[in-house]
């Protein structure tokens, strides 16, 4: 027994020394992983969303901003009887009912210590009496919160767009999201500038690590990093000059570019009708939604980038200019015009059935007569229109941080080939050298085609000033492959246009010395029918286009106008275009002696006019920038 | 050995038996309980109440069961060990048919003042009835087939008891301990070869028994041994125990998060961590220096035991002795491998450091034998 004894003994104690070595090995050797595993057990990050990023105008107006929203939260361990509680919150508060459901499901389901939301986006009185009061609700705990806030509301909107939180179709977008996206509610750009600087607006998260136990529960904070702030933006834009033409575009499905020639800066670009983006911040109702989708005038669309029309007559730029470039004209060489012209089986019109009569390239364009670029057509071809339209920036989408931005249409025979599947005929040339058929441009480039017109430099949009303090670079251009005298030609012609007794464009002159205005009208056909407007329903009637620079000596801004179904380009579109041209080269409201002393009566009353309104709208809003 | 030889005229009688206690063991026996009671403060968050306290008072009220039941000569304990056994066997019973069910399982009868867990007391019952049974049968008969039935029976019947209640851990420690009782009785070798062959085929049986309607464990006793083998594969829902466990008990390293600064007890990420898991705590907060002095006072009262057992010439006595050592033994290196990740987690408490009542009286009463036999030694 002694032998059996002293070998269980001997057994006993090896085992002892395997547990020994055991724990030598978790404890001593695995040591490190160990510790690493506990870490990440006890310690949580919790993100700190970062401030989003501001954004300004070039005067430095802010057109959006960071505002702080109130909600209200509970937590049920500290709240007791919940129910009561809530009770005599709504005394105090207005709750919605499905609020409440939602959160005292979300309270019951969820471990005691969680807050929980019962009211968002309160109002600070709603605040301020539930925090006098909060000896009487227990568990009861305002929070603070930043929203996105839009002070110039509709203003802007095309533009800069509008934030909302992330949804999972954002997510997705992503190869690898941020950690930040996933905090509830954030805010991302969904379109415009907001959108397409979203990586420098919303800085980076801030994080503070803490303590948590096996539940969950925080037991308390290790520390904390702040988030860097997103990077302000500043845009090119004007906000007084964006804001007068809101008003002066008024109800008219319209949309207005000015960019300034020396550094391509957009200093105005808007859509009208518009809308408030701050609603799509806060969630838009479907009801305010279906208002805005149902709208013919179309809203929601940015129609200065979005929208291509064709450009009619103001297309007639780029063909004469096209012809002068392959030295198949002289200026003074004339083309009769019989008010019509026959191309193969097909008779062309003017648009003036009596013709013409002999016109030269400045009487064509001053005349706007479209048998002349019928005759250049056949001697140009498409494919060197097509090449002159790019060159001024038609067919390529316009390099600008917004939604959604076309690339319009010039068609030469490679296209049509490879589009259409069909060869490229004559009277597609002949429809295009006038600005119809196949070309489409929007707006903004139509304003780059002015502005390189006038400067002979490939200017290039520019919306954004600068990104957190840093100026990006001017976009200006470089000098254009295009004989200066060529340009001079087409200014001088665009000049007559606005100035010469029998110009498309005379009555929407400007007659201060140094702000001539030299432009060009366009009206493009929407329906091909030979009526005049006011008899159609407005879907029906013609597209109004006016192009021009200004001032004609030493030209500092490019403005394009497009207003649909307006009708005539010099009857609709280009007194719309004087004022703007004026409203920007004056910085405010120009003086009446600009205008030709027979419209200053109606200039006043019009001036008058829109400053209430637009004085009434900015005390509506609360604020003006 | 000559320690074996020398010879004392008089076994000692009245007060003087307290100067022939095993004093060493008794330093031992305090030094562990200390430290149960320094780890159940910690695992309070620093606080007496609600484990530190009451386990003090058990401790003290155990010292004072070893001390009397050490004075009570060992020859009337061989007489009466029969009857304790039958005694607890009842009680085992008895709790089958009336016992209060906590914690899933029946374990326990309410006494008024005390909850009596028989299968405690069963621990200690069996080695006493076995150790006297083979000091009442000549050695020659030992190994003969009918005297190894009879307490073959004697274990059986208990471990049986104690798998229906179901306390896998207790009838796991009944059974090898009354084994290896056997063993150091001198039963022939032959019968543990079959034995543990059996044993392996009976294994098979009870894994192949799964998902019938005859199985014969517990689905959760299942779950855990499939847990043991491969904690990953459920390291949020059953093999979360075992890994935190781990966890606590790999990041204390050399010399430990320090004393209350574990972080896996401290933010309840280790489970029954005043109970079973008690030792990834002192792990955790003491380190590799922590847990490893635990053993070595462990060993030392093992050491103790079986010397005191080799040193006894009355066969009941160093039976008992050696008994009660291997008891001792199963319950550390039992409840060690279980939280270390070695074994399935069997719900066996750390002896003398878990917080509990039963286990520990009962564990101080046996090492009241131990002393009993120690001094009343024949000389």
């Amino acid at each position: 027994m002694t032998r059996r004894g002293l070998l269980l003994g001997g057994a006993q104690i090896a085992f002892a020394g395997v547990l020994g070595l055991r724990m030598r090995h978790m404890q001593v050797d695995q040591a490190a992983e160990f510790r690493l595993m506990a870490e990440e057990n006890r310690i949580n990050i919790h993100l700190i969303p970062p401030s989003r990023g501001r954004i300004f105008d070039r005067e430095g107006r802010l057109i959006a901003e960071n505002e702080q929203t109130y909600r209200i939260t509970m937590r049920r361990e500290d709240a007791g009887d919940v129910e009561d509680v809530i009770g005599r919150l709504s005394a105090l508060v207005d709750l919605r009912p499905e609020d409440v459901t939602r959160a005292l499901e979300e309270m019951r389901t969820s471990p005691p210590f969680l807050q929980v939301t019962v009211a968002d986006r309160v109002s600070w009185e709603a605040i301020s009496r539930v925090a006098v009061n909060a000896p009487a609700l227990p568990g009861v705990y305002p929070e603070v919160g930043l929203s996105r806030f839009y002070p110039q509301h509709e203003t802007f909107a095309h533009v800069v767009g509008y934030v909302g939180p992330v949804s999972e179709r954002d997510l997705a977008r992503y190869e690898d999201p941020e950690p930040v996206l996933r905090i509830p509610r954030f805010q991302i750009g969904k379109v415009g500038v907001e959108a397409k600087f979203e990586e420098q607006l919303r800085g980076s998260a801030g994080a503070k690590r803490v303590e948590v136990n096996a539940v969950g529960r925080v037991m308390r904070e290790l520390d904390r990093r702040e988030g860097e702030a997103g990077a302000d933006l500043q845009l090119t834009l004007d906000s007084e000059l964006q804001d007068y033409i809101k008003a002066r575009l008024g109800e008219e499905s319209a949309s207005a570019v000015v960019v300034d020639l020396e550094h391509g800066d957009v200093l105005a670009i808007a859509s009208s009708p518009s809308y408030d983006p701050n609603k799509f911040v806060r969630g838009i109702s479907v009801g305010d939604y279906g208002v805005l989708r149902e709208n013919n005038h179309r809203p929601l669309a940015s129609k200065t980038v979005q929208d291509a029309y064709p450009p009619g007559s103001t297309f007639k730029i780029v063909t004469a200019l096209a012809a002068l470039e392959a030295g198949l004209i002289r200026p003074d060489e004339t083309v009769y015009c019989p008010g019509h012209m026959e191309i193969g089986s097909r008779r062309f019109h003017c648009w003036k059935r009596a013709g013409h009569g002999h016109v030269n390239l400045e009487q064509s364009l001053r005349d706007s007569c479209d048998v002349y670029y019928y005759d250049l057509a056949l001697k140009v071809g498409i494919d060197r229109i097509a090449e002159m339209g790019r060159k001024l920036g038609l067919g390529t989408a316009p390099d600008v941080p917004m939604s959604a931005v076309t690339a319009g249409l010039m068609p030469d025979r490679d296209w049509k080939r490879r589009e259409r599947g069909a060869e490229w005929r004559i009277g597609d040339t002949v429809n295009a050298s006038i600005g119809q058929g196949y070309v489409l441009t929007s707006p903004l480039q139509q304003a780059i085609m002015v502005a390189r017109v006038a400067t002979g430099r490939s200017v290039e949009p520019r919306l954004v000033r600068s990104v957190g303090g840093l100026q990006t670079p001017s976009r200006g251009g470089t000098p254009l492959d295009i004989d200066e005298a060529h340009l001079k030609l087409i200014r001088k012609a665009m000049f007559v246009v606005s100035n010469s007794r029998r110009g498309t464009a005379y009555r929407s002159r400007i007659i201060a010395e140094d702000m001539r205005l030299a432009g060009k009208t366009g009206t493009s056909q929407v329906l091909n029918r030979v009526v005049r407007n006011q008899d159609v329903p407005w879907e029906e009637r013609d597209h109004a286009l006016f192009v021009n620079f200004a001032p004609y000596d030493a030209p500092r801004i490019a403005v394009s106008i497009v207003v649909e179904h307006g009708g005539g380009g010099s009857s609709t579109a280009a007194p719309i275009a004087r004022d703007i041209t004026l409203q920007a080269l004056y910085k405010g409201t120009p003086p009446l002696e600009a205008y030709p002393a027979g419209d200053r009566e109606r200039i006043q009353a019009q001036q008058e006019r829109l400053e209430a309104e637009r004085a009434k709208r900015a005390a509506e809003t609360g604020r003006r920038a | 050995m000559s320690y074996l030889e020398y010879t004392v005229k008089t076994v000692p009688s009245g007060w003087r038996k307290v100067l022939y206690l095993n004093w060493p063991l008794i330093i031992l026996l305090t030094a562990v309980a200390c430290v149960g009671f320094l780890m159940l403060y910690s695992v309070a968050g620093g606080a007496l109440q609600p484990w530190a306290e009451p386990q003090m008072e058990r401790f003290g009220l155990g010292l004072a069961a070893m001390f009397i039941t050490a004075m009570v000569p060992i020859w009337l304990w061989r007489n009466l060990s029969a009857l304790i056994y039958l005694v607890a066997l009842a009680l085992l019973v008895a709790v089958e048919l009336f016992g209060a069910v906590g914690m899933g399982a029946q374990r326990w009868i309410d006494l008024g003042f005390m909850r009596l867990q028989p299968s405690e007391l069963m621990k200690i019952a069996l080695v006493m009835a076995l150790a006297a049974y083979y000091d009442w049968l000549p050695m020659k008969r030992v190994s003969r087939p009918i005297w190894v039935i009879a307490p073959l029976i004697l274990i059986l019947a208990p471990t049986f008891l104690t798998l229906t209640q179901p306390d896998l851990g207790t009838a796991i420690l009944l059974m090898t301990a009354g084994g290896l009782m056997m063993f150091l009785a001198g039963v022939h070798w032959a019968y543990f070869a079959v034995v543990i062959a059996a044993a392996g085929g009976g294994i098979y049986t009870v894994f192949l028994s799964r998902g019938t309607p005859w199985q014969l464990l517990k689905d959760y006793q299942f779950r855990r041994i499939d847990t043991f083998l491969d904690p990953s594969t459920d390291p949020l829902g059953a093999g979360y125990h075992i890994t935190q466990a781990k966890i606590a008990m790999g990041s204390g390293g050399w010399t430990g998060r320090g004393f209350m600064q574990g972080t896996q007890s401290r933010l309840n990420f280790l489970p029954e961590k005043h109970t079973d898991f008690i030792f990834n705590t002192l792990a955790e907060e003491f380190g590799f220096v922590g847990g490893f002095s635990l053993l070595v006072l462990y060993v030392l009262v093992l050491l103790f035991c079986i010397v005191a057992a080799l040193q006894n010439r009355d066969r009941y006595s160093s039976l008992l002795i050696l008994g009660i050592g291997l008891t001792f033994f199963l319950f550390f290196a039992v409840n060690m491998s279980m939280v270390m990740g070695l074994a399935p987690v069997v719900g066996v408490p750390l002896p003398l450091v878990s917080y509990g009542g039963s286990a520990m009286l009962v564990l101080m009463i046996a090492f009241g034998l131990v002393q009993s036999a120690h001094i009343h030694r024949p000389r």
